[in-house]
């Protein structure tokens, strides 16, 4: 089965639907988001398609080396028009269809005054190994 | 058939592991032998039930096995003559051994990480894998870390005692990282601190214990099902364990009479202030910043300042301990969150507001970052 990346953004992607910043909502309403993640997760599990969920924190900063023995150079914080990423899924699922399809729900989680915030998740395949019967 | 409970047999890893130092054996492979006789021992057990000296029979099993490893390395034939030969160990010797594994496992040679790992093997006898789930990390990932850090110590002096306060420190790294898994780490963390404060007396070590127990006697109160966090105000105190409680202020007490105080018994006494208050109105504020004040002039420690500032500001009100917060290097990860904290006590809703979700990016984990998101959310929706 292949595997999926599902990854989701602070920043970075076209405007959401529903984008009020989430200190801007109740507290009701930032609890009810969690449980939607959490229920999220716990769904993947269940059906045999979970193998990793991490969150990032937005703090961080480009690194590269500054000169031949690699002392690091660093570039942050990360300015604000780049794009940033704030966590992801990796899925093990029949194929692409599925895994848009659970990026679909994902995206319905819901935001200010309880509406779903159409997140825009980003999906990307990995590669696999060679097939046995490749050559 | 009833669960086979495998704790008794897992304390006796580091005296049967010293047996066998003791006997001639490199660290690493007796460790290696041990945990073999371990595996053994919980699979014979489960059908035959626990012979009447296990410890005798982990050390007989540990032993051939070890001999084997080093029959089938040609190369340290020679030594295995010199080996061959068994003393009897004495109680004394036992006591000794296990606190030179203690010792050995927080060798100061070794990066935190790779103390915990060894510790968690070869004094707590859990398996690579147990500790892998609990970090989070591939099993071949931290069998290396393990065999690394075997490396690092093995050759050393096990002849010469190490430092407690080393131990301590590892031991307490355990106890903080929570746990995940199978494996309940802040529970080892307890089991092993009051292993080592049997095997050798020190309050400082007793203050430890208290803190850990103070610390795990609330935790059902802690947080909510879904993971989300309760602060200490907000806790129901019913919740927490009691009978953990009375016994941490127990060793507590006995270890401040002994008059030589360190930075766990005073985070201790901090703690046990707290155990004490039905709510937080009722808690002794005014004695929880003396013993700040008594830690901080111990360590010196920049998170000590910080936690003493928000202690002011219940004591002597918001204004005070804000004041006591400009005191404090504005670059700690919990700053802006003490800080929002404080200036909502003091009236100020917008500005905490502001502060707090400053705050939640700051966060070292999702459940705190969520919770300060609510906090800010909180003010935004109903000040508004």
């Amino acid at each position: 089965m292949p595997k999926y990346l599902i990854l989701k953004h602070y920043r970075g992607t076209p405007a959401t639907v529903n984008d009020v910043p989430m200190d801007r909502w109740t507290p009701e309403e930032v609890d009810a988001h969690m449980q939607f993640m959490a229920d999220f997760g716990q769904r993947l599990e269940e059906s045999g398609e979970y193998v990793d969920g991490q969150a990032l924190s937005p703090e961080g900063a480009f690194v590269r080396a500054g000169d031949a023995r690699g002392t690091p150079v660093t570039d942050g914080p990360f300015a604000e028009t780049k794009d940033l990423i704030a966590g992801w899924y990796i899925v093990d699922v029949d194929g692409w269809d599925r895994a848009a399809a659970l990026a679909g729900e994902l995206s319905l989680a819901p935001g200010a005054g309880g509406k779903p915030i159409h997140e825009w998740l980003e999906v990307r395949p990995f590669y696999g190994a060679p097939s046995a019967t490749q050559d | 058939m009833d669960p086979f409970d495998e704790l008794p047999l897992r304390e006796l890893v580091p005296a049967v592991i010293g047996v066998l130092v003791r006997r001639g054996a490199d660290f690493a492979t007796a460790e290696d032998a041990v945990q073999d006789a371990l595996v053994e021992a919980v699979r014979t057990f489960g059908d035959t039930g626990v012979p009447r000296d296990p410890k005798g029979w982990l050390v007989t099993v540990a032993w051939r096995r070890f001999l084997d490893v080093v029959r089938s390395d040609t190369a340290r034939q020679r030594r295995e003559v010199a080996i061959d030969a068994e003393p009897e160990v004495g109680p004394t010797e036992d006591v000794d051994g296990t606190l030179r594994i203690f010792f050995l496992c927080a060798h100061p040679a070794l990066t935190p990480a790779s103390a915990v790992a060894l510790t968690l093997r070869a004094v707590a006898g859990l398996t690579t894998r147990q500790i892998a789930e609990a970090y989070l990390v591939p099993e071949a990932t931290m069998a290396q870390r393990i065999s690394r850090a075997k490396r690092t110590v093995t050759g050393g002096s096990f002849d010469r005692p190490g430092e407690l306060h080393t131990v301590r420190r590892v031991l307490y790294l355990v106890f903080n990282e929570g746990y995940t898994g199978d494996v309940d780490l802040a529970a080892e963390a307890i089991r092993l601190t009051r292993q080592l404060a049997r095997l050798s007396t020190s309050p400082e070590t007793d203050g430890l214990l208290a803190l850990m127990q103070l610390h795990h006697a609330r935790r059902s109160a802690r947080t909510r099902p879904d993971g989300t966090l309760v602060p200490l105000a907000e806790q129901d105190r019913a919740l927490w364990d009691t009978d953990l409680i009375t016994e941490g202020v127990a060793i507590l007490q006995a270890a401040l009479a002994r008059e030589r105080r360190g930075e766990f018994q005073l985070q201790a006494a901090i703690a046990a202030l707290h155990a004490d208050a039905a709510t937080t109105g009722e808690t002794d504020w005014v004695q929880v910043v003396q013993w700040y004040d008594e830690l901080l002039a111990l360590t010196g420690s920049p998170v000590v300042r910080l936690n003493r500032a928000i202690a002011v500001g219940e004591a002597d009100g918001a204004r005070a301990g804000l004041a006591a917060l400009a005191e404090v290097d504005p670059h700690l990860p919990r700053h802006r969150a003490a800080a929002a904290y404080l200036h909502e006590q003091a009236g100020d809703l917008a500005t905490a507001a502001r502060l707090y979700a400053e705050a939640a990016p700051l966060a070292t984990n999702v459940a705190e970052r969520t919770h300060l998101t609510r906090q800010a959310a909180r003010l935004n929706t109903h000040s508004s």
